[in-house]
């Protein structure tokens, strides 16, 4: 177990806690951006599919994670970055013009949507929300001058400054280069007051307002950064999947976003990323069992004679083959997270960290809570 | 003019009188206690002070200036901080989070300077940190500093949001039932330390009590409340043996 000496208050400010931590952070650095360089160009593109979700899962991690302020309706808001994107490119502005356009109309959206949440918690403003991306959805589909309808809109390969951006691997490290930005300014709010003050009307709105928070504006500022940060992850989803219709930003989208920051866990951008490897990853890998596991049980049954092995093989394959079968074990996994981790990916991190570090010691009830105490009504 | 004044404060929550007509005056320095039978209005006149409930008559006074209408947010900036009956912590923060947060009112910083986290944040970041370790000494609360409150004892808890109101610097602080769940020598403490808060840093204290002993040990003044509507103000001894007070509590 390492104990950290602490000796200045700038110890507790900092974005690493100490320098064994930040080797880690660096070694973390280079292996993201040596990989490129040791995968195939298909994996270089699904791990690009982990960043754009990071960028999502930062967005929704402030508002749903910190603020405590839940959104169904987030893929509303990356539709508006795309399209706002490609609208924007697609008239010939350049391109770091129009991802801040995309922003600034987003967040602008953001607020609007926001301000429905300073009167509604829990299930009634996960129903706004949802009622504002539905309509969204049906503007995208009927503003057929800007979005092109059904007929969808294609999205060129970035180029800024001149510099073209058209291979997996260079918007590889477009992307990377924006999560890091992301997570570097939304790091920033969080160990500053704006992010205690979300903190603070997460677990308690009346204390908050009573040691000075005004609610109604940080609650309209989660919901703007939120927005802001979505709108940006729509600018380069948009060039990921380089073609947009109306039919991408559905509901199912928004709740894969809230599934991933319970997988991930919530209340730490640590989840926010873990959940984005997790969603972004399932598909491929699921793609990938497809075929090894009949094949391999398949040489299994060969190998020891054993004929069932066989059998029981090509029925996996066959189930993992079956349609809609990932969104099955995307809710099963949801399910499981719930129920045996609530703290999500980041929580069972935690828990492994502390295992190594404190090795043979480790304590599973180190993590038991203990039973909360009653509150009385809320004041509301 | 007082410290504080409550002029025939009043609140009805449908029929109901909640607050009828109270008036009180606090003077600096000391410690009013109000005292009463469950469902008297005593957190109902913290949540009007903290300005949480809109009264529906009468008027907040504080150091000369009428607070009856500014907004809740604003009330900690004025210098009026406060506890709660059923600790409203913010449970899945670290303790020294708690203590930060409470310095909101004092926050400089823009949202901008923030999200890049200039250099003048950073200094007021290890300013607010210092008056939060001035707390954190005087309630002794060093060892939990890194501790989420979720997994802090109850009395601890406690001590935590006494703290916390400490940290907003104010200059009266409404304790609502600073011993309700503690035990017989957490209240002693408790004792100790509004005194403390009284004498060694000269913060008016506005307070809210079931436990006797912890009431006549440490108020200047208390009022007795029922049905909403005071019966009896003086010292502790006085009041305790005013023949309203006794019916209240006792009946007949």
């Amino acid at each position: 177990m390492r104990f950290q000496f602490k000796t200045s208050y700038n110890q507790d400010i900092r974005l690493f806690r100490d320098k064994i931590d930040a080797a880690w952070y660096g070694l973390l650095a280079i292996v993201v951006v040596a990989l490129p360089f040791l995968m195939d160009d298909y994996y270089v593109g699904e791990s690009t599919w982990v960043f754009i979700y990071g960028i999502c899962g930062v967005s929704l991690m402030v508002l749903v994670g910190y603020t405590g302020l839940v959104s169904l309706g987030h893929a509303a808001f990356l539709g508006i970055g795309a399209y706002a994107h490609a609208f924007f490119i697609m008239h010939g502005a350049p391109w770091i013009v129009a991802m801040v356009l995309a922003v600034v109309i987003t967040t602008a959206c953001g607020l609007i949507v926001g301000l429905p949440a300073l009167r509604m918690t829990g299930i009634y403003l996960a129903i706004a929300t949802l009622a504002f991306s539905v309509i969204i959805q049906e503007v995208f589909s009927r503003w057929e001058s800007v979005t092109h309808g059904f007929a969808g809109m294609k999205v060129d390969k970035p180029v800024i400054f001149g510099v073209e951006f058209h291979d997996e691997r260079s918007f590889y490290y477009l992307c990377l280069f924006f999560l890091v930005i992301v997570l570097w300014l939304t790091r920033n709010l969080l160990r500053a007051p704006t992010g205690r003050a979300w903190i603070a009307i997460r677990d308690s709105e009346i204390a908050a307002q009573s040691m000075g928070v005004n609610l109604a504006i940080y609650k309209s500022m989660a919901f703007a950064y939120s927005a802001a940060v979505m709108g940006l992850a729509g600018a380069l989803f948009a060039h990921k999947i380089a073609f947009l219709a109306p039919d991408i930003f559905t509901i199912l989208l928004s709740i894969q976003f809230l599934l991933l920051v319970i997988v991930g866990g919530l209340g730490s951008l640590h989840g926010a990323i873990f959940g984005a490897v997790f969603v972004a990853l399932l598909p491929p890998v699921i793609a990938i069992l497809r075929d090894s596991i009949p094949d391999s049980m398949n040489q299994l049954a060969r190998d020891t004679g054993v004929a069932p092995l066989g059998m029981l093989g090509n029925a996996v394959g066959e189930f993992l083959r079956k349609p809609g079968v990932e969104a099955g074990i995307f809710g099963l996994i949801l399910v499981l997270v719930i129920l045996l981790e609530p703290l999500g990916m980041y929580g069972r991190w935690l828990k492994l960290k502390l295992f190594f570090s404190t090795f043979p010691m480790y304590k599973a009830s180190t993590f038991k809570r203990q039973k909360s105490y009653m509150r009385s009504e809320r004041l509301r | 003019m007082s410290f504080f004044t409550a002029e025939n404060l009043s609140i009805n929550f449908g029929g109901i009188k909640a607050v009828d007509g109270v008036s009180f005056e606090v003077e600096q320095g000391e410690v009013f206690t109000i005292i009463g039978p469950n469902g008297a209005g005593k957190t109902t006149i913290f949540n009007l002070v903290s300005r949480i409930y809109e009264p529906s008559g009468g008027k907040l006074v504080f150091d000369g200036r009428d607070i009856t209408n500014v907004p809740a947010h604003m009330i900690a900036a004025l210098g009026i901080a406060r506890t709660f009956q059923n600790i409203e912590l913010f449970e899945h923060a670290t303790l020294l989070q708690n203590l930060l947060l409470a310095r909101h009112a004092h926050k400089k910083s823009s949202f901008w300077s923030e999200v890049l986290f200039l250099p003048s944040v950073r200094r007021m970041e290890i300013e607010h940190r210092e008056a939060v370790e001035k707390a954190i000494d005087f309630l002794d609360l060093q060892q939990y500093r890194d501790s989420l409150i979720v997994n802090l004892p109850y009395g601890v808890r406690k001590v935590t949001e006494l703290a916390r109101a400490l940290c907003t610097d104010p200059r009266i602080l409404l304790l609502d039932e600073p011993s309700s769940g503690l035990n017989v020598e957490e209240t002693e403490d408790m004792a100790f330390w509004i005194q403390d808060i009284k004498n060694l840093l000269g913060v008016t204290v506005l307070m809210v009590e079931h436990d006797m002993s912890l009431v006549s040990a440490v108020s200047d003044r208390v009022m007795a409340l029922n049905y909403g509507r005071p019966i009896a103000t003086g010292t502790p001894a006085e009041v305790q043996a005013h023949p309203e007070v006794v019916r209240a509590y006792l009946g007949g």
